[in-house]
This record gives C-alpha cells, structure tokens and sequence, in this order.
C-alpha cells in the first residue's frame, strides 16, 4: 500500500501524483520507471518516476489519461491508497555531457522525458526540447520543461499553438541551425518512427524510450518484446531506452494496438459507472 | 534433515506402530489395488477452472493407508527431496489420527498441500517404493495420502503451527518467495531466526502463483499454507525488487546477516524464427500470469486476455500442457500442442498428458514451428510446422529430433503460446560480479550446503537447477537452511 500525498492538475487529462515510497524514493535515476496496480482488480500499468525525494521519501509520477487505469489513478485524491508500486525498474538513462542535445517529445511521451530533460540539463548539456500534439490543449508540461531546457519549441498539427507542424518540423529546424550532438525521442511509436528517420538523415545518434504494454516489469512475461536491430529485447529489463535508428517501431506499433478492442470497451463501460 | 536409520527404527518400534503391523497380515496388505483418485468429468472440468482431482475421500485413505507395509528398510524415504518420514505419516493416517499424519508431513515438508498435488511423485518417492521394486505392483499412492492428510488439516481449520524456537535475534533474508525460498523461511524461522521475505510480484508464492493453474493447484491452498509461515513469525515484503528496489548491501547495512537467493528460472524463452513477435504469440509466463496472478479471465478483472478459437501451444513440458489445458477452458476449439519429439520423451508429467488426451487437447508431436504469418493489423493467423523424425540421442538423453526436408505445411491459429523453456532469472547474478555462475546463468553452489562462491549468500531452487521441480526447490531450500545455520553459528562463535 503507498498512499497518495498530494496531486495536481497540469491539464483536464494530465495530473502529476505524490506518492509515498520510501525505498523507491532513495533507489531510483532518472529514466526509472515503476510499476503500480491502483486495486485488487486491477491491472498493472508502467509509469515513469518523473522526480523523487528521498528525505520525504516520497516519488512524483505524471500521468496522462489515455484508458481506464490511468483515468483511475488521477481520479483518486491525496490519502487514498495505491495497491502495490514496485520500482525502480528498468535501466536509468545513459546521462552524459554531449553538448546539445535535442529532445522530442509527443502525446504520452512528454511525461517520461521531462525527468531525462532534468538530468540532461543538470549534466551541463544544452537542451532544445521540441513539444508536439494536434491542438493547444493537448499541450502539457510546457512550463516544467521551460525550467529545464535552454528552448522550448512547440508544435502543434493544426497550428492552434506554436508553430504549425510536425514534431519532424520542429526538429529539423533546430538541426538545420546548429550542431546538433544527441537526440532523445519520446512519444506514440509512430512520432518515435518519424523522428528516428529524420535523425538518422543526420546521422545524430538517438535514444528512443519506448513505452511497450507490459506486465510483470521484470523480465519474466515477454509481453514488451521489440526488435532492436532484428534482436528481441525486452523493454522493462534491457530498455527502456535503445538507439532509435535500431528499433523496429511498426512491429512495436502493432504490439501497442493488441488489446485496442478490449481497452476501447473497458474505457466505455468505466466511462458510463463514472458519469452515473 | 536426514532420518538415521536408528531413528527410522526406534520409530518404528513403537508401539502403536507394532499394533498396526499386526492388525492386518502383510499378504492382506499387498493384495488390495490401488485406489484411485476420483476425477472431475473431462468434459465438465475442460470449461471450467475447478481442481481435476477431487482428492480421496476418508474411507478411500484409509484403505489406500493399509496397503503400506511399513518396511523395515522404507526406500521410499529416500525417494522424496526432503526424506519426508513416509511410513510414519502414513501409519498415522491408518491409525485415524488424521493431524498427526499432518504434523509428520510438517516436520520435513512446509508445503505438504503442494507436494500432494504437484510433486511427480512417480519418479521419485512412489518410484522407490517397495510395491513398485519388489511386487511389480502400483506403488503405494504417497502422494495422494499426503494431499488428504494436509487437506484434512486444513478443512478442520485447526492447522498445528510447528513449534518455533526462541528468537535468536539474527536477521536473514529471503529473495523470492517460490517453493525453495519458503521451505528456506519455514527452517530457518523454526530455528529462531528473524526472517524476511522479498518478492518481486503483488503475490506471495512463485511458480505456485503465477504459472502452476488453480486446476492443478488451486491459490487458497497455497496461501493456507503461507499464513501458517506468517503464523510462524516469517516476514513477508511483496513488491520489493532485491538489487533494485534496495540492494544487498543496503539491507546489510540494516542488520541482514546473509541471504538466501530463490529467485527462479523465470526468464522466458523464445525461438527466433519470422514472425515471433506477432500479436497474438505469448510467452507462456505471459500466458499464465495474465490467466492465473492477473485473473485476466475473470471479466471483473481489468487485465485483458485474447480467449481465442484455434490454439497452438509449442512445446512438450508442465507448463505446456497447463498452458492449453487452460486455453481449452477459456473456450478454445481447437487447443493443440505442438512438439517437436514424440511422445516418449516428452517432459511433462504422465498424470498431466493424460488430463490432457482426455479433455480433447490435440497433440501434434514430432512438429516443429518455422515461422508465423499475420494479418494487417499484426495477429498471428497461420503457424508454419514442420514434421520431425527422431535421430540419436543428445546431449541430454533424449533422442534428437531432425526436420524433414519438404514436410512443411500451414495450420490456422488465432494464439499460439511458446513453453519452449526458462533462462536463471540473471539479475542477482548481475548484481554481483563475484558471484560464480555457469554458462547457463546458473549459480554454483556446495551441494551439501548450499553456499555460494559468497559466503554469506546462499541459493537454491530453479536459479541453481534451471527448471526444475517443486520439491527439488524445497529440498534444496531446507538444505541451504541447514548450512547457513552451521555458517552462522560459526561466525557469533568467531565473534564471542
Ligand atoms: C517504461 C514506460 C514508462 C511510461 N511512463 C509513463 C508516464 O510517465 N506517464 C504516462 O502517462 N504514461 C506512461 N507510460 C504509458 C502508460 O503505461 C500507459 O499510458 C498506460 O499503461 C495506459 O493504461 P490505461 O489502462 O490507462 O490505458 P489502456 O486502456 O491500456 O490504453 C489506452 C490507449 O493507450 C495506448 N497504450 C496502452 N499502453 C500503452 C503504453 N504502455 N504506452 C503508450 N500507449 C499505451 C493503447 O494503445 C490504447 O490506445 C509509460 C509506459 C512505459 C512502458
Ligand atoms: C507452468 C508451470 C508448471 C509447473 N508444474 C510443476 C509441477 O507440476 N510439479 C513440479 O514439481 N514442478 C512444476 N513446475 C516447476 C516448479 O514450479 C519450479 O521448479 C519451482 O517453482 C521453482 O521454485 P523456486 O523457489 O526456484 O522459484 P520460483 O517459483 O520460480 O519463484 C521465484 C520467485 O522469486 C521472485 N524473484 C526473482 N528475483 C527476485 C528479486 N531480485 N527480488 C525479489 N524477488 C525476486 C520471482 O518474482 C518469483 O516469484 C512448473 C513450472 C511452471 C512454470
Ligand atoms: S513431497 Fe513429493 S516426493 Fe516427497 S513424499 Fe510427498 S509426494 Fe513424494
Ligand atoms: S516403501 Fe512403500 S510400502 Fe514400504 S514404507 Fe514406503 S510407502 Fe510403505
Ligand atoms: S514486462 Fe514482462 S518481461 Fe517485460
């Protein structure tokens, strides 16, 4: 059991959560992630540990609405409890001083960058992060990665905010104008996909972070298996984080959409118990 | 805990024991058949997840309990991983003390429900028996008693909590919470130990939660037996990652004087031929974890599961044949198993292959998969086999089986579930660069104690053996416990 302190809101659909997890707190890097099951029914979903602080022994997760275990996470308030939280997992990001480096983040991807946007920056790095999403309001974590990042670039498809354009757009401007050392890309398989071709154009070496379905978070199930230059890995114990010229992002695409169906109905029929 | 054979005898000169030696002639004893375990219809138990085996009922115990010759030399002792003292737990049931026959079981054996129902007991104490040596008769069905005698207990709701010795205050931990780490923590809590328990899962229990199927071994057996641990004193932390979520060091720093490592052999393995990845093809760790910890089936459940039409299962192990018989009970139509060797050397249990024919799992030995086709969306649609014949023997006794040229051909599938095998689980391995590992990934140990090249880091179960079996597990964890007592009883002696 690891009670909630405290949450807020970024975004209708975006809300950063506190919790307490003494060990986690003490134990994780940046690029860690746990694994949380909100009840006893409930499945066990990964998130990104985007800060912790170990003298309150507490860990930040920020977690965007996309089905029914993360619309029941924010749903819950400061005291209730979460069943189980077991972390850190996976292996913590590669952090070193490369000079600039370049972050890309989309949709469910700009929770888990902004903790590798942090370590990057406290690295001593220049740090250009590029934000994408289709409109203005779907836009999150602006004002957190301002705090951390020497500019902030934002893309928005129907051009609502910022720049109108792809995250690519927004990418290759900066890579078009100066040297340009890493890059870090987060987002939908599809944004990583797009990303990683535009770089490797470049030849700027590149981390992807994928956020496979997973289960068990620690190597015993499979279920997050990817093809990272025609091997299979596996996300929670070898990742998350591999050279995004490497991976097979269409594979792991269709892997993301395995239970599309069932989490569509799931989400529905959660919708209809809430609103009554 | 090895029986003398002075023991075994002043035991069995008892006088009770003599009295029931006499009540009935050993010719009577040898001419009664073996009674056999009452059985849920096949075609009842295949759509549903209730246990297969209803267990013996009290009379059927009692005969069962005659037909045991009480010998004076009990091979069948030696047959079991940890010497339960079988003629004596055996002799108590027949003597319609069925707790007591409970307490013997408990004096070896922390999970006697378990063994009862998942040991493959005919290769090892059932093997070694006299009936089966000597009569050329069915043995004496061992197993079976012990799963009454346990249930018996446990249905009475008066569990005997073995007795524990004063605490001695010294702090031990435990790194996983299979078969071979509780029998670890039941011995070492008895001797007055502080234990602790870490588990990376939700769930207390290994293999016995995650893979093993309620219908082979339902959960509310497994956990009466782990409050009788928590009765005991034990320690028990769930979500705890030793080496991630604290390290060794960590914990030692906090007063652990030694550990012992239970960790399993629970990596997934996979082929490597096209199409692996396709949706739809689990591993069978993933398989069974979404069926039997995350109770994906259950519609109350938010883990999703696909329950689909045709089937295949590759592989010819346990967790194969739990893997279909579980398919078929999600409504499988076809639930086909697919093995590239014959049915002789196939490594599942003979009770499992036999549940299986019987609730209409198609077997289709001497076939191997080559690749996987899909539709657009990814999902696995078509599996391509290959037949197979057998050559000479391999490396590890069975005869080898080798394609042949031209034999492929295509079979419909909606899921397919690979149960090739499991890796050691290689994090405490990784942790530790010190630490001695074979090739395999395997940890080295004494075999006596249980030591690893770490004096203070003891290991056994699966991450020793690779896969194994449940009561190996045990043997070897009562084993560690034992060595790690003599270890630290020389080191406070050192100390003083
Ligand atoms: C290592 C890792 C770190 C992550 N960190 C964060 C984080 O910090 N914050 C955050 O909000 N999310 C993060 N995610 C994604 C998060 O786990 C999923 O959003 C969550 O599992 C969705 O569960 P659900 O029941 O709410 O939605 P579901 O009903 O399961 O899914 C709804 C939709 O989201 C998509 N989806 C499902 N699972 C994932 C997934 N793992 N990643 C991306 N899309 C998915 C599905 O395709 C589906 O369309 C991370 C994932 C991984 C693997
Ligand atoms: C489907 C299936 C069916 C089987 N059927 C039978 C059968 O009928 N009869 C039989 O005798 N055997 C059977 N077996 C084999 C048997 O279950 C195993 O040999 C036995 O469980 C091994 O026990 P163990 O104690 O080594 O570890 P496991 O049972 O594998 O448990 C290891 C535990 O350690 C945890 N862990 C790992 N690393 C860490 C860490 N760093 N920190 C904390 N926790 C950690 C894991 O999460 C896991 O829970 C079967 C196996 C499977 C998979
Ligand atoms: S524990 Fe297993 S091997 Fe030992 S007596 Fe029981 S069934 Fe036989
Ligand atoms: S060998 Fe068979 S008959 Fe003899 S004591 Fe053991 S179980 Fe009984
Ligand atoms: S989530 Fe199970 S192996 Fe990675």
């Amino acid at each position: 059991m690891n009670k909630i302190l405290e949450k807020q809101f970024f975004s209708p659909d975006v809300a950063k959560m506190v919790l307490e997890a003494p060990e986690i707190s003490k134990s994780r890097k940046a690029g860690h992630f746990v694994i949380i099951r909100i009840g006893e029914k409930g499945e066990r979903i990964p998130l990104t540990i985007a800060d912790a602080d170990p003298d309150k022994g507490t860990i930040t997760l920020v977690v965007q609405r996309v089905g029914v275990t993360s619309a029941r996470f924010i749903a819950l308030e400061p005291g209730d409890q979460v069943r189980d939280v077991v972390g850190p997992l996976g292996n913590p990001t590669h952090i070193e001083k490369a000079g600039t480096v370049l972050c890309a983040g989309g949709g469910v991807g700009v929770a888990p960058l902004l903790p590798i946007v942090e370590a990057l920056k406290k690295a001593g790095n220049k740090v250009v992060t590029v934000l994408a999403a289709r409109n203005k309001d779907l836009i999150i974590l602006e004002e957190q990665m301002r705090t951390f990042s020497d500019e902030v670039i934002i893309m928005t498809d129907d051009g609502s905010y910022g720049e109108k354009g792809l995250v690519t757009h927004g990418m290759e401007k900066v890579i078009n104008r100066e040297k340009v050392d890493q890059a870090v890309v987060i987002g939908p398989a599809i944004m990583m996909k797009f990303a990683a071709l535009t770089t490797k154009k470049y030849h700027i070496p590149t981390i992807a972070s994928l956020n496979t379905i997973m289960v068990d978070g620690t190597g015993m199930c499979g279920a997050c298996r990817v093809s990272v230059g025609g091997r299979t890995r596996f996300v929670c114990v070898d990742g998350p984080e591999f050279d995004a010229h490497q991976v097979d992002f269409d594979e792991m695409l269709k892997r993301l959409g395995a239970y599309k169906d069932q989490e569509r109905e799931a989400y529905e029929r959660y919708l209809k118990t809430v609103r009554s | 805990m090895k029986f003398t054979t002075e023991y075994l005898k002043e035991e069995r000169s008892q006088e009770w024991r003599e009295a029931l030696r006499k009540s009935m002639k050993a010719k009577e004893r040898t001419s009664m058949e073996r009674i056999r375990m009452p059985e849920v219809d096949p075609n009842v138990r295949n759509k549903n997840n209730q246990e297969v085996n209803y267990g013996l009922k009290e009379e059927q115990a009692l005969l069962e309990s005659h037909r045991c010759l009480d010998c004076v030399d009990p091979t069948c002792i030696p047959g079991c991983p940890v010497n339960i003292n079988i003629p004596k737990f055996i002799k108590k049931i027949e003597a319609k003390d069925f707790p007591g026959a409970a307490t013997v079981l408990k004096e070896t054996n922390a999970l006697p429900a378990v063994c009862g129902r998942v040991c493959p007991q005919e290769v090892q104490c059932e093997v070694s028996c006299f009936y089966t040596r000597k009569l050329g008769k069915p043995a004496v069905a061992i197993g079976n008693l012990e799963r009454f005698a346990a249930d018996y207990e446990r249905d009475s709701g008066r569990i005997s909590v073995p007795v524990v010795e004063k605490s001695n205050g010294i702090k031990v931990g435990v790194i996983g919470s299979g078969p071979s780490g509780l029998a670890f923590a039941g011995d070492m809590i008895k001797l007055g130990y502080d234990v602790t328990v870490f588990e990376a899962l939700h769930e207390i229990g290994g293999v016995l939660k995650y893979g093993i199927p309620e219908f082979r071994l339902p959960n509310t057996v497994v956990d009466v037996e782990i409050e009788n641990l928590k009765k005991m004193g034990v320690n028990f932390r769930t979500n705890f990652i030793v080496g991630k979520t604290e390290t060794m060091d960590d914990l030692k720093k906090v007063g652990f004087e030694a550990f012992f490592v239970g960790s399993g052999a629970g990596l997934p393995r996979f082929m490597n031929i096209p199409g692996e990845n396709a949706i739809g093809i689990y591993s069978s760790n993933e398989y069974l974890t979404r069926i039997n910890l995350m109770h994906a089936a259950n519609p109350d459940y938010d883990t999703p599961i696909f329950s689909g039409k045709n089937v295949a299962v590759i592989g010819g192990g346990n967790t194969a044949m739990d893997s279909v018989r579980t398919a078929k009970r999600l409504g499988a139509e076809r639930a086909m198993i697919i093995y590239r060797r014959s049915r002789t050397e196939m490594p599942a249990r003979v009770e499992e292959v036999k549940h299986a024919e019987e609730e209409g799992i198609e077997f289709m030995n001497l076939h191997n998969p080559v690749a996987y086709f899909t539709d657009e969306k990814g999902r696995v649609t078509t599996v391509r086999v290959q037949k197979m014949e057998l050559g000479e023997p391999d490396a590890s006794g069975r005869r080898r089986p080798i394609p042949i040229e031209g034999s492929e051909f295509d079979i419909e599938v909606d899921t397919v579930v690979v149960a090739i095998g499991v890796s050691p689980n290689p994090l405490i391995p990784h942790m530790m660069p010190d630490l001695k590992v074979t090739d395999w990934g395997t940890i080295v140990v004494d075999k006596e104690t249980m030591q690893t090249s770490i004096p203070w880091l003891f290991a056994g179960g699966d991450i020793v053996r690779g896969g194994a079996t449940v009561i190996l597990a045990m043997g070897d964890g009562r084993k560690a416990a034992e060595g790690m007592h003599r270890y630290l009883k020389e080191k406070v002696k050192k100390k003083s």
